[in-house]
């Protein structure tokens, strides 16, 4: 079967969802892609939106068309060309609105399983539950005829017990990608020791053409990402708390110095506890979940997560993209308070920053923000420059900094010890590329 | 063209900020001002200047595509929005692409002459905020023949002048090219943060001239021959200017010396559907610009100002070239040489032009008369150049599509 063949029925299985979407987005457009070259022309290419939620189906449809109308603004060149024998398609304006239209046209939202009886091709994105993927997966394989292929999101669960759980022998590979899918350029590709060699050249030639960085990760539930991540967030509370005891502050200030430190300090796009938010503290919850069992002498799990979720406190994201309430309050994507989880209430950043602020010390001059960085050809100097004054420094906002940039190379080299990650260099390019920070953890910064 | 049958004045320019990307205060996903604010705010800026709706006789609005930019046409009807005095005195509008601006100047001029009014308010505006660029291609398309937008450009302006670059490069080098546009792009900038109503206003590039000849054209991303610093931005904005006969300009009060006299002119058409004969040479511009010189009896190097229609720098070169200023594809040396610099030999677009002023399609004609009017009479703040007195005339220059509907006039101080 052809690259075309394999995509010309394929389907997305938790499409209305987060990362569901943005695979279906970018699978819909790389399917029109094909279908206007001119080979193609008689071809039908079909992907099914499968959702449980119908709402969510409908909101779907609405994401999609505004998101391949970007997609269309930004390659109207590439349109006008592959256009070029369409007569009736003079303006931007026409050639756009068709090209939306030949992408959702490929889309078929469906709520029932029965949609993927067909397709050779089956992307798994529904939530992080190993036994839920497993009945999924196996339900669709015992009536689909096509021995197909399929390529699961999952950020945590060993593909190798998916494969055998669900019967699926050598079909079945870990396609994981970075929130969200349309932005983030990282796939991080988990392949067991029977995933044949068609469905991963496969999957290195669509990634390809998806434009994404792919890094290889061996199979150990949360792979480099979420083994870097969880240990990173897990690191994060137990400073939090362990600084609330030594200062005797309340534990929501040793929050707000952390996420600072993580943020301002370490260059990074988000503070750690504004990152836990942002992927969801339930999330964050099932991973560790996954993780733990595999990692029974490392302890995968934190009592103020169990406790968040307790209070109902979970982070996460509205369907508009705005950013929901967890550890830290957001009013217009900014930090405006942080949750006492004593008193089951936001406290007012205005009443404690100050405090807190002048508690952790002046940043060094050569402080660079992670913004302004990101591009900058000269990054590593800059970096360097301002951790060496960090490392220099008495201020207790530098010796954490210090410390937490310490523990973090520590994760880095952890998962090419424990053989997650074959090398050093693909464990920076996750963090690099898929959570988008400005130097990766392995680094001789902090040494 | 006959000697002037009586005298033309212009007097009272006024502009509006040039709206777009570049302005600190522009936000593209915030509400702006619309296409009745900025007719507004100009034709007020105008009759502050003359004593009041009172004082004239009839108006005329250039504007290229409100009729899609804004889906508005009948424009003339927001004339009295100016003030209701206006009311029930005569207004029109015209339309010549991104030469509209010119023809509402030669309108203005044609009533004075025909004795049928003595002042007129004229103005012209565009505001393309309105819609993403890559669908403004398809509007500003419409100043080419639509019959041969299918095979045109996403981008279909500049791919237009992008192939005039590419067989410019091609004939007389790449190399001496880019550093002739390079330059024109360092002057419009350096000029353009002198006015304050300049869209690169607060352009703070540190050296703009090694950022336009860093960033090469690249055909993927964008048109082959020219990188987006080779093209006026999308702008929104609005200019007005009263053209008055000396009765008029007595009417208003206004003296001769803060007042300029329009003492040639000329408008010639190229037809639209034929493509250019030579693309590294424009034909309509060399035209118009000698018969207005003709028709007041100059000579080019009598002029002191010029504002040339630079929708592209390669049209400031071709410019340059066709007004004979320098040879032909010698016209980028003679630029990057500093001639057309605000301190060169010649001046050019002494505000920044349409690549650091902005270009208003609709507007672009109006402003470069108020420019040179602010130039001859010493209103130009900041962005004031030395008018010699052996050299003591300006010229505009004002193009719609493709070297197609082209105004050219000769102006001296009054």
């Amino acid at each position: 079967m052809t690259y075309e063949e394999r995509l010309q029925n394929a389907s997305v299985l938790g499409a209305a969802g987060k990362m569901g979407s943005g695979i279906l987005l970018l699978t819909a457009v790389e399917m029109a892609d094909l279908s206007l070259k001119p080979e193609n022309k008689d071809k039908s290419f079909v992907l099914n939106a499968i959702d449980i939620d119908p709402a969510g189906l409908s909101g779907l449809m609405k994401y999609m068309r505004e998101q391949v109308r970007k997609v269309a603004e930004k390659k109207t060149v590439w349109l006008r060309k592959a256009y070029a024998d369409r007569d009736d398609l003079v303006e931007n304006f026409d050639i756009i609105d068709e090209y939306i239209f030949d992408v959702l046209n490929i889309v078929r939202p469906a709520t029932s399983m029965e949609a993927a009886y067909k397709s050779n091709l089956i992307f798994e994105a529904v939530s992080e539950n190993r036994a839920l993927k497993v009945k999924l997966l196996s339900g669709i394989d015992k009536n689909n005829p096509n021995k197909p292929w399929y390529f699961t999101n999952t950020s945590s669960v060993p593909i190798n017990l998916i494969e055998s759980e669900a019967g699926l022998d050598g079909r079945v590979l870990g396609f994981h990608f970075y929130n969200p899918p349309a932005v983030q350029r990282l796939v991080e590709l988990i392949t067991t020791e029977k995933t044949t060699e068609e469905a991963i050249a496969f999957a290195q030639e669509y990634a390809k053409n998806l434009r994404k960085v792919v890094v290889p990760s061996n199979d150990f539930a949360g792979f480099i990402g979420n083994g870097h991540f969880m240990r990173d967030a897990l690191h994060g509370l137990k400073e939090a708390e362990a600084l609330a005891a030594e200062k005797d502050i309340p534990l929501y200030e040793a929050v707000y110095i952390i996420n600072k430190i993580t943020q301002d300090y370490l260059v990074r796009p988000m503070g750690i506890f504004q990152l836990i938010d942002y992927v969801g503290i339930d999330v964050v919850q099932f991973i560790l979940n996954v993780m733990n069992p595999f990692n029974p002498d490392e302890g995968l799990q934190h009592h103020l997560l169990d406790k968040m979720m307790e209070q109902g406190v979970k982070g996460g994201q509205y369907s508009s993209g705005a950013q929901k309430d967890g550890f830290l309050r957001y009013k217009g994507g900014k930090i405006t308070g942080v949750w006492d989880i004593h008193k089951q209430h936001y406290v007012d950043l205005e009443e404690f920053k100050d405090e807190c602020d002048e508690m952790m010390g002046a940043l060094p001059e050569s402080h660079v923000a992670w913004k302004s960085i990101i591009r900058n050809r000269n990054k590593d100097e800059l970096l360097r420059q301002f951790f060496d004054d960090l490392k220099s420094s008495n201020e207790l906002g530098a010796v954490l900094a210090v410390n937490y940039g310490k523990r973090s190379k520590e994760i880095g080299e952890k998962l090419v010890a424990d053989k997650v990650a074959d090398e050093i260099d693909h464990v920076n390019t996750v963090m690099l590329t898929g959570f988008y920070h400005a130097y990766g953890p392995v680094n001789n910064f902090f040494d | 063209m006959k000697k002037l049958r009586r005298k033309v004045y212009m007097t009272a320019g006024y502009n509006t900020v040039s709206l777009g990307t570049g302005r600190r205060e522009f936000h593209p996903k915030k509400p702006r001002p619309g296409i009745e604010h900025y007719i507004s705010e100009a034709g007020k800026g105008v009759l502050e200047k003359i004593g009041g709706p009172d004082n004239v006789d009839e108006s005329v609005l250039g504007n290229f595509m409100a009729a899609r930019f804004n889906k508005q046409a009948n424009l003339p009807g927001f004339i009295p929005m100016i003030d209701e005095k206006l009311q029930w005195k005569p207004a029109t509008s015209v339309e010549g692409a991104c030469g509209s601006g010119g023809l509402a100047l030669t309108y203005g001029i044609r009533s004075i002459l025909a004795e049928t009014a003595d002042v007129v308010l004229t103005l012209g505006v565009e505001v393309q905020n309105t819609v993403k660029a890559i669908y403004g291609a398809d509007i500003l398309a419409g100043a080419g023949w639509y019959q041969k937008r299918k095979h045109g450009h996403a981008y279909f302006f500049p791919g237009q002048f992008s192939d005039r670059a590419g067989a410019y490069y091609e004939k007389y080098g790449f190399e001496r090219a880019r550093k002739g546009m390079a330059r024109w792009f360092a002057n419009a900038m350096e000029n353009a943060r002198l006015d304050p109503t300049a869209q690169e206003h607060h352009n703070t590039v540190s050296d703009p001239y090694a950022l336009a000849l860093k960033m090469k054209p690249n055909g993927t991303a964008f048109v082959d021959h020219l990188s987006v610093l080779d093209c006026s931005k999308v702008s929104d904005g609005a200019s007005g200017i009263a053209i008055c006969s000396e009765d008029g300009l007595e009417r208003i009060g206004v003296d001769k010396k803060d007042a300029v006299e329009v003492i040639g002119w000329a408008q010639v058409i190229r037809d639209i559907t034929n493509d250019p004969k030579d693309l590294t040479e424009l034909e309509a511009i060399p035209r118009a610009a000698k018969q207005a010189m003709e028709s007041a009896g100059v000579t080019i190097d009598q002029i002191g100002t010029i504002e040339t229609h630079d929708c592209f720098s390669i049209a400031g070169i071709l410019a340059v070239e066709g007004l004979g200023l320098a040879k032909k594809g010698e016209g980028a040396d003679w630029v990057d040489a500093g001639n057309t610099a605000r301190d060169g030999y010649m001046p050019m677009n002494t505000t920044g032009g349409l690549i650091g002023w902005g270009h208003p399609t609709g507007a672009t004609g109006v402003h470069q008369a108020v420019t040179i009017w602010q130039q001859l009479t010493g209103k130009a703040g900041k962005a004031q150049i030395d008018i010699k007195d052996d050299r003591p005339y300006g010229m505009t220059i004002n193009m719609g599509g493709d070297d197609v509907t082209v105004v050219a006039i000769v102006y001296k101080r009054g």
